[in-house]
């Protein structure tokens, strides 16, 4: 699988490199500034890439902005966009396109390195991963408005697993409960935030964009 | 400085208006004068000086209330007062200050004034009332003699009666306006501070200012190094430890090794989470990557109250007025969540003679009180920095209206107006 890394800080950037690589990715360019970035996402086109929201040269979200007008050019490149902080505005913007394949989370995360090296390959697969803690921040709003106020609690639980991308079969075995009970709560998801029927890919991303604007 | 007065900026109607209140101003000057008199006479004696303070914050009072008066004239050229700031305590230095004050010598002189001030606006005032009487005698709407001593008879001296009254009250209401005018110029010199006054009060209130500035960002200095102490640095010490002791036994025990890496992992973890909500504390990413904008954005969305963000802004303002916008912001719209009881929030922010105006509106419950709590005093003190100002309305019942203004420029012009509910 190529995968294009951005990261400012080099021993970050070296890290990152050598365990995708341990993880059979193959680094087709690793650069540690906004333009380079661009320039690497639109020639190369890779299966995904690892990306940093700071960079040089503004030093402020120079990466996620080089990614998300890499995805004007070339709708539904996977990116898994890594930060210091994580931001719902950020989130949102990311899923805007609709057309899946983003990925976000805290940098934290790299630690758990088989739930990272997941995360990756789930976004390359055209999926979501939605940090945990851009999750809580939404669960901790009581005042869900419109399709989001008519989840019962336990499909909205079902929805926050959705949006941090995990598969049917995890998240009932997070959840203990069937995988038969989980599809019949996403078919209830789906109808209720009413998305139309198409492939399932695509309407877990609305599903989920959804949620994250909160409506 | 006030100096001149632009005609009559209100209607003549609502000129007319504030003319009753200046003139009761003017009644109650008249009546305060002989106190003041007297105070001044006993200062002779110690006996006079609690007289002295008693007349002198009534004075005052008075001639604030003027000022006011003359400002809702003319908004644009607002009328401050400047007196020095009194001691606490201490009757004689209380008195020695308000003696010593030259703007107490204004005030009397404005004071005394208050007799050809009057006569200035009696003049139009009579003319008006009198040809009103004759008009209303004409209608008989009257008595039957004019003054209790001309009955007209004729139809000749009804039509003189009736050119008396007109002239009267044409002669009453063209006078009104040059009347006032030379009568807000003339009270506006007398009211206004001496510039040394006017800067005294501002040296003042900037070493006031600057020293809740340096508190304040001592006291924040101290807590992010309270922080980082018991924080990060506690967690770096017990990683490098478990690290340590992982390497010491890797090679006779590499399962409890194996544990202890774990626990280093989640250490890491710790101490990330503290240092990320530290710099959000100092300075949240959001703003440096998006500017106020995007900040006040990203607060809405993670509030846990609907929130409507408006903002109207061609430009950024400088660093410091961002982050001091942000950190007010921020706490009036947690002020909001824990107490207001509201649905539903509103933030303008748009910028306007060479100001930076934030509104906040919320529908709760009101009865929000700028004296209590430290979090609102927090906010003046970090606007107070920035002669910034804060307006609480909140009437008991709501709804609750906060209005920041913060003086400062907006740098490289950038179009960025937005609307938006969270």
């Amino acid at each position: 699988m190529r995968v294009v890394i951005a990261e400012d800080l080099a021993l970050l950037r070296d890290g990152l490199i050598r365990l995708l690589q341990a993880h059979d990715f193959t680094v087709v360019a690793a650069v540690d500034n906004g333009p380079d970035l661009h320039t690497a996402l639109t020639h190369h086109k890779p299966d995904v890439a690892v990306v940093d929201v700071r960079l040089p040269p503004t030093f402020t979200d120079e990466g996620l902005q080089a990614a998300i007008a890499a995805r004007t050019h070339i709708p539904g490149l996977p990116i898994l966009v890594l930060s210091q902080h994580v931001e719902q505005l950020y989130a949102r913007e990311l899923l805007s396109d609709d057309t899946g394949g983003v990925g976000y989370l805290l940098k934290d995360r790299v630690f758990d390195i088989g739930q990272f090296i997941e995360a990756v390959r789930r976004v390359a697969d055209g999926g979501t991963a939605m940090d945990p803690a851009v999750i809580s921040q939404l669960l901790a709003r009581q005042d869900h408005k419109g399709p989001l106020a008519q989840l019962t609690p336990r499909e909205r639980e079902v929805l926050s697993q959705m949006a941090e991308g995990r598969s049917n079969s995890a998240i009932a075995g997070r959840l203990y409960i069937t995988e038969k009970a989980v599809s019949k709560h996403i078919n209830n998801i789906f109808t209720k935030l009413n998305l139309p029927p198409s492939s399932d890919a695509s309407r877990r991303v609305l599903a989920v964009l959804a949620f994250l604007n909160g409506q | 400085m006030a100096t001149a007065t632009p005609h009559h900026r209100a209607g003549r109607l609502t000129t007319l208006a504030y003319l009753f209140l200046l003139l009761s101003q003017n009644i109650a000057a008249l009546l305060l004068l002989p106190l003041v008199l007297i105070s001044a006479i006993l200062t002779l004696t110690w006996i006079g000086l609690p007289f002295v303070i008693l007349t002198s914050s009534l004075l005052r009072t008075l001639a604030d209330s003027q000022r006011r008066t003359l400002t809702h004239l003319n908004p644009k050229n607002p009328l401050h007062s400047a007196y020095r700031p009194l001691p606490p305590t201490g009757i004689t230095r209380r008195g020695t200050t308000i003696i010593t004050d030259p703007a107490t010598w204004k005030d009397l002189l404005w004071l005394i004034s208050a007799v050809p001030s009057l006569a200035l606006l009696t003049i139009p005032t009579t003319l008006l009332l009198h040809g009103t009487y004759h008009l209303l005698h004409l209608l008989h709407l009257t008595g039957p003699a004019l003054y209790d001593f001309y009955t007209p008879t004729t139809p000749l001296q009804h039509l003189l009666l009736l050119t008396t009254a007109l002239t009267l009250l044409t002669t009453g209401y063209l006078l009104l306006p040059p009347a006032t005018d030379l009568y807000t110029r003339f009270n506006r010199l007398l009211l206004a501070p001496s510039e040394k006054a006017r800067l005294t009060a501002r040296v003042a209130h900037l070493a006031t200012s600057r020293a809740n500035t340096i508190d304040t960002q001592a006291a924040e200095i101290r807590r992010i190094e309270r922080d980082l102490h018991d924080g990060a640095q506690a967690r770096l010490v017990a990683l490098g430890m478990n690290l340590g002791m992982a390497e010491h036994i890797v090679e006779q025990d590499p399962h409890t090794a194996r544990a202890m890496l774990a626990e280093a992992r989640e250490t890491t973890r710790h101490a990330l989470t503290e240092l990320r909500a530290l710099v959000r504390g100092i300075h949240p990413p959001v703003l440096v990557e998006r500017g106020l904008h995007g900040a006040v954005h990203a607060l809405a969305l993670t509030h846990h109250l609907p929130i409507t963000v408006t903002i109207d802004l061609h430009g950024r303002p400088a660093d410091p007025v961002e982050s001091a916008a942000y950190f007010a912001i921020a706490e009036l719209l947690t002020n909001t969540a824990k107490h207001a009881n509201a649905t539903h929030a509103r933030v303008h922010i748009n910028h306007g003679k060479d100001r930076l105006v934030i509104t906040i509106t919320d529908n709760g419950q009101g009865g929000a009180d700028p004296t209590n709590g430290t979090g609102l005093i927090g906010i003046q003190r970090r606007l107070d920095a920035f002669d910034g100002t804060m307006n609480i309305t909140s009437p008991p019942g709501g709804p609750t209206i906060v209005t920041l203004e913060i003086p400062c420029a907006l740098s490289s012009p950038k179009t960025s107006p937005s609307s938006e509910t969270a």
